[in-house]
C-alpha cells in the first residue's frame, strides 16, 4: 500500500511534460517560444521575398536625399533643399510643439472643469457637465475637422480689414477688425500674431550639424537659472522658518529674481513686437499661424481636458469627507483646505490617469493628418514615404520615434508621480 | 429654592403653538435658489457667468435651429427659402441636406440600395444577439429589447422594400427569437454563437455555404476534441482539435463550399468590403473590435500576470509596444505593410485588416484596465482558490477573473467607447466612414458646398446616442453587479 506522501517510485516519464504541474510551464514556455520564433521567422522571411520580388532593399539611405517638398510651419530652418532627415525633425518638432501645447492647456482647462463640475453651483455644474459628456461621446476627429472648417470658412478674408479712404469719408467701418488692440488678425488664411524680434541679438551659432539660435537659448537660459534661484531662495526661506519658527519676507525677491533678469537682457537686445499689417491683400509682418494647428490645438485641448476633469473629479471625491472636515475643524478656510489639504491626496490619485492622457493627446497629435498638419505622421510618414516609396523603413522609423516619446514622457511623469506618492517612512 | 422659583412664574403655556412656516427666504423655489446659486460672491459670479454662456448660446444658435429648411436641393436654395422666411442676413439650419443624403451616411454610398435590408436586419438582429449576453435570463428586459428589435424591423424592413420572401423569413425568425426568449431565455445564447455567421452573411452576401462551412471549423474541432479526450487527456485533444480545425479552414472548407453551392446554389448579391460606409463600416468595425478584443485582452492581461518568464514577456512587449504607438500608424501597417509580412500574392479584404488591427490596438488597452482590476483583488482571493484545490483555469474562471472583471468594468466600458469613437479613423486608410470620408463626398458636391454644421451635428449626434448609451449600460451593469455592503 502506498501512502499518499511517498515520492514516486518510478523516474521523469514524458507525460509528465504534461500533466505534472512542475514540469508544465516549461512545455508551454518552450510551445510558446518556438511558435513565436517561427511566426517571426515565417514574417521576416515574407519580408525578405517580398523586398526582393519588388527590387527594393532594406536601409535608411534615403533619409539623405534631397525632401523636394515645403512645410508650412516650420521651427528650425528648413528649404526643400534639404534633406528627408531635416524634414522628419521639422514634423518631430511639430509634433511635440502641438503635444507640448495641449497637455499644458488641456490640464489648466480640465482641472478648472473637474473643480467647478464639484462645485455646489447648481447651473456651473450642470453647464460643466454638459461640456465632459458632449465632448467624451463624439469622436476626436470630428472636433478637429469642425474647428478647422470654422476656422477657415467662417473667418473673414485679408481685404474685408481694409480701410479705404471713401470709407473713412463716408464714416463707414471694415468688415472686420483686428482683436487685441489691433495685433492679432485671425483672417481665412491664418492667424496674425505679432512677431518677438530684437534689434542686437545674439546671431547663430554653427555648430557643424545645427544652428544654434543664441538670443532663444539666452532668454531660456535666464529664465532657467532665474526658477533655480528662486528656489534657493524659497528653500532657505523654509529652512529659516523650521530653525526659528518666522518665516522671512520673500515675495519681493521672488519677483525680482524672477523678472528683473529677463526684462534686463530683453531691453538690452532691444526687444519690441513687429505688429502684422495689412499690405496690399494680405498681411505682413509678425507670424502667421496656420489654421492647421490652431484646429489641432484647440480640438486636442477640448477633448483631453473633458476626460482630465473627469480624472480630477474623481481624485478630489476619492478623498474622504472627513479629511475636509477636520481641515474645517482646524480652522482652516475652504481655499486654504483645498490647497493644503485636499488637492495633495487628490494629487496622488489623479496622477497616474493623467499620465494616460498625456500619452493620448500626444498620439492624437497624428491625427493632425485630417487637417494637413504636417507634424512626424504627414512628414516621414506621409510625404517622405510616398515619395520613396519606402514603406517599411518609413513606417518602422515613425513607430521607433512615437514609442520614444511615449516611453519618455511615461518615464518623466512617473517620476514626478514617485515624488508625490505617499512616502512609507 | 424650587418653591421660590415656581412663585415667580406666573404663565404656564398648556397648548401647543400652531406650527408656523419657516421664513420666506429658507423655503421653497427662493432656497433653492439662495444655496444652489447665490450663496456665496464667487457663486454669484459663477451664476451670472453661466447665465452670460447660455444666453450667448441660446441667441446665437437659437434663430438657427428656429429657421430649419427639410425640403431644399441645394445650399443656395436653403439660403434663399431662410432669407425669404426671415428677412435678409438671417441664419438657418439646412436638414435637406440630411434628408437628401441620410442613407450615404448609414450605407455608404456604394452599398446598392435594393439591398438596404440586409444591414438592416442584421443590425436589429445585433440586439437579439447581445440581448442574452446583456441581460442573462431577465425574461423581462429580454422581451423589452427583442420587442423593440421587432418593431425597428417591421416598421424599416417594410420602408426598405425588403423582397416579400426575405420579410416574411426574417419576421418569422423575429418572432421565433421573441418566442424562444419567453420559454427559454438560456437557448438564446445558442443564436448569439450562430450570429456572425448569418452577420457576415447577410452583409457581404454570396453563397450561404461558406460561413455555414467556416463555422463548421468550431464543429470539428469540437468532435475531434470529444473523441480524443479519453484517450490522449484533454490538453493534448484540444491541441488536436485546433490543429484539426485549422487544416479544415486552410484546405477543405473551401472545397466542400464549392461543391455544396455546386449542388444545392442558394447565394444572394455579393457585396465587396469597398462598398461598405457610413455607419455600418463604422459599427461592423466597432462591434467585431469589441467583441474580439475582449478575450484577447483578457489573455493578455493573465499572460503578463503570469509566472512563465517567456509568455510575461512577450505580453508585455506586445501591450508596450501598441499602446506606445498611435492607431493611426497600426491602421497604416494594415493598408501598406502587411503586404510586405505576408506570403507573395497574399491580399486579403481591407476591411478584415483594419478589424484585425483595431482589435489587437483595443486588446492591449483593455489588457492593461484588466491587470488593474486583477491587482485590485487581495492576494487571499488568490490564495483561498489555490487552497480549495482549484487549477490554474478553474481558479481564473470561477474566483479571480469575475471579481476582476466586475472592478474593471467602467474603465472596460470606456475602452470600448473608445474603439467605437476610433473607428472613424479608418477614413485614412480610403474606407468611407461617416466623419470623414462621407462627409467630405458630401460636402465635394457643389449643391452643398460650404454646408459644416450640419453633416457634423448628425453624425456626432448618433455617435453620442451610441456611445453614451454604452457608458449609461456600464453605469446600470455596475449597480446590477454590485454585491458589497457599502
Amino acid at each position: 500500500m502506498t501512502m499518499a506522501t511517498d515520492v514516486p517510485k518510478d523516474g521523469f516519464r514524458l507525460s509528465m511534460l504534461i500533466y505534472d504541474t512542475r514540469y508544465r510551464s516549461y512545455t508551454i514556455q518552450l510551445v510558446v517560444l518556438v511558435l513565436f520564433a517561427l511566426a517571426v521567422a515565417w514574417l521576416l522571411n515574407n519580408t525578405v521575398q517580398n523586398l526582393a520580388a519588388r527590387g527594393k532593399e532594406f536601409n535608411f539611405a534615403f533619409l539623405w536625399q534631397r525632401a523636394g517638398y515645403d512645410i508650412g510651419q516650420q521651427l528650425i530652418p528648413y528649404t526643400n533643399d534639404d534633406n528627408h532627415f531635416r524634414a522628419l525633425l521639422v514634423g518631430l518638432i511639430n509634433t511635440l510643439v502641438v503635444a507640448f501645447f495641449g497637455c499644458i492647456f488641456a490640464t489648466i482647462l480640465g482641472v478648472v472643469v473637474g473643480v467647478l463640475r464639484l462645485s455646489n453651483n447648481w447651473l456651473v455644474s450642470r453647464l460643466m457637465t454638459v461640456y465632459v459628456e458632449m465632448f467624451r461621446n463624439v469622436p476626436l476627429l470630428l472636433w478637429i475637422l469642425l474647428s478647422y472648417v470654422i476656422l477657415s470658412e467662417t473667418t473673414p478674408q485679408p481685404r474685408d480689414f481694409r480701410v479705404t479712404d471713401e470709407m473713412i469719408a463716408a464714416g463707414e467701418a471694415p468688415k472686420a477688425s483686428m482683436m487685441l488692440f489691433d495685433t492679432i488678425a485671425i483672417t481665412n488664411r491664418g492667424t496674425n500674431v505679432p512677431a518677438p524680434l530684437f534689434e542686437r541679438g545674439l546671431g547663430t551659432l554653427d555648430l557643424g550639424f545645427m544652428t544654434l539660435n543664441l538670443t532663444f537659448w539666452a532668454v531660456v537660459a535666464v529664465i532657467a537659472g532665474s526658477i533655480f534661484v528662486n528656489r534657493r531662495i524659497l528653500a532657505s526661506a523654509r529652512a529659516t522658518q523650521e530653525a526659528t519658527g518666522v518665516r522671512p519676507v520673500t515675495w519681493w525677491k521672488s519677483l525680482l529674481v524672477l523678472f528683473a533678469p529677463v526684462i534686463v537682457l530683453l531691453v538690452a537686445m532691444g526687444f519690441h513686437l513687429e505688429v502684422p499689417e495689412l499690405k496690399g491683400f494680405n498681411f505682413a509682418g509678425g507670424i502667421l499661424v496656420a489654421h492647421s494647428f490652431t484646429a489641432l490645438l484647440i480640438a486636442l485641448t477640448l477633448y483631453t481636458a473633458a476626460f482630465i476633469a473627469e480624472i480630477v473629479r474623481a481624485g478630489i471625491m476619492a478623498i474622504s469627507r472627513g479629511q475636509s472636515e477636520a481641515a474645517f475643524a482646524l480652522g482652516l478656510r475652504p481655499n486654504r483646505t483645498m490647497s493644503l489639504i485636499i488637492l495633495p491626496q487628490a494629487l496622488r490619485v489623479i496622477i497616474p490617469p493623467l499620465i494616460s492622457q498625456y500619452l493620448n493627446l500626444t498620439k492624437n497629435t497624428s491625427l493632425g493628418i485630417a487637417v494637413s498638419y504636417l507634424d512626424l505622421r504627414g512628414t516621414l510618414g506621409g510625404i517622405t514615404l510616398n515619395q520613396t516609396g519606402r514603406e517599411l523603413e518609413c513606417m518602422l522609423l515613425m513607430m521607433l520615434i512615437y514609442l520614444t516619446i511615449s516611453l519618455a514622457i511615461s518615464t518623466v511623469m512617473n517620476i514626478y508621480n514617485k515624488s508625490v506618492q505617499l512616502k512609507a517612512r | 429654592m424650587s418653591e421660590t422659583h415656581s412663585q415667580t412664574v406666573t404663565f404656564v403655556r398648556d397648548s401647543m403653538l400652531p406650527p408656523v412656516m419657516p421664513p420666506a427666504g429658507e423655503r421653497g423655489a427662493v432656497k433653492w435658489l439662495r444655496e444652489n446659486l447665490f450663496s456665496t460672491p464667487l457663486n454669484i459670479g459663477l451664476t451670472v457667468l453661466g447665465v452670460v454662456v447660455i444666453w450667448w448660446l441660446v441667441t446665437s444658435s437659437l434663430p438657427w435651429w428656429l429657421h430649419s429648411v427639410w425640403h431644399a436641393s441645394s445650399l443656395g436654395e436653403c439660403r434663399q427659402i431662410v432669407a425669404a422666411e426671415a428677412g435678409e442676413g438671417a441664419t438657418g439650419a439646412c436638414w435637406a441636406m440630411i434628408r437628401e443624403r441620410w442613407h450615404q451616411f448609414i450605407f455608404g454610398h456604394q452599398y446598392p440600395p435594393s439591398d438596404w435590408w440586409r444591414p438592416i436586419l442584421a443590425f436589429g438582429l445585433l440586439f437579439a444577439a447581445l440581448s442574452p449576453v446583456l441581460f442573462a435570463g431577465q425574461k423581462r428586459n429580454l422581451a423589452l429589447v427583442l420587442g423593440g428589435m421587432a418593431v425597428f424591423l417591421l416598421l424599416t424592413l417594410y420602408l426598405a422594400a425588403t423582397p416579400t420572401s426575405a420579410f416574411i423569413l426574417s419576421m418569422a425568425l423575429v418572432a421565433g427569437l421573441l418566442a424562444l426568449s419567453q420559454v427559454q431565455p438560456g437557448k438564446l445564447l445558442w443564436f448569439t454563437l450562430i450570429y456572425p455567421a448569418l452577420c457576415f452573411w447577410l452583409l457581404w452576401g454570396g453563397t450561404v455555404w461558406l460561413p455555414i462551412t467556416a463555422m463548421a471549423g468550431f464543429g470539428v474541432f469540437y468532435l475531434v476534441f470529444r473523441f480524443a479526450s479519453p484517450s490522449l487527456g484533454v490538453p493534448v485533444a484540444a491541441g488536436v482539435g485546433i490543429v484539426a480545425a485549422v487544416l479544415w479552414w486552410l484546405y477543405i472548407a473551401s472545397p466542400v463550399a464549392g461543391a455544396l453551392q455546386g449542388a444545392l446554389p442558394f447565394s444572394i448579391l455579393q457585396v465587396t468590403s469597398d462598398k461598405f460606409g457610413g455607419f455600418l463600416l463604422a459599427i461592423v468595425i466597432g462591434v467585431s473590435g469589441i467583441a474580439f478584443s475582449l478575450p484577447i485582452g483578457i489573455l493578455l492581461a493573465l499572460g503578463r500576470q503570469s509566472d512563465m518568464l517567456i509568455v510575461k514577456t512577450l505580453s508585455v512587449g506586445f501591450i508596450e509596444f501598441v499602446r506606445g504607438v498611435p492607431l493611426i500608424t497600426l491602421l497604416f501597417t494594415a493598408s501598406l505593410l502587411l503586404q510586405y509580412f505576408l506570403p507573395p500574392g497574399t491580399n486579403f479584404d481591407i476591411i478584415l485588416r483594419v478589424i484585425i488591427l483595431v482589435t489587437f490596438f483595443a486588446a492591449a488597452y483593455l489588457a492593461e484596465v484588466i491587470r488593474g482590476g486583477l491587482a485590485a483583488l487581495p492576494r487571499g482571493q488568490y490564495e483561498a482558490a489555490d487552497a480549495l484545490g482549484l487549477d490554474y483555469w478553474q481558479a481564473q474562471r470561477l474566483i479571480i477573473l469575475p471579481q476582476a472583471l466586475k472592478v474593471s468594468i467602467p474603465a472596460i466600458v470606456s475602452t470600448f467607447i473608445g474603439l467605437f469613437k476610433d473607428t472613424t479613423l479608418v477614413s485614412f486608410v480610403g474606407l468611407y466612414d461617416p466623419l470623414r470620408g462621407i462627409t467630405t463626398i458630401v460636402r465635394a458636391d457643389i449643391a452643398w458646398k460650404g454646408i459644416y454644421w450640419e453633416p457634423y451635428i448628425f453624425v456626432g449626434a448618433i455617435f453620442f446616442v451610441i456611445c453614451f448609451g454604452m457608458s449609461r449600460y456600464s453605469m446600470y451593469l455596475e449597480r446590477k453587479l454590485k454585491t458589497d455592503h457599502r
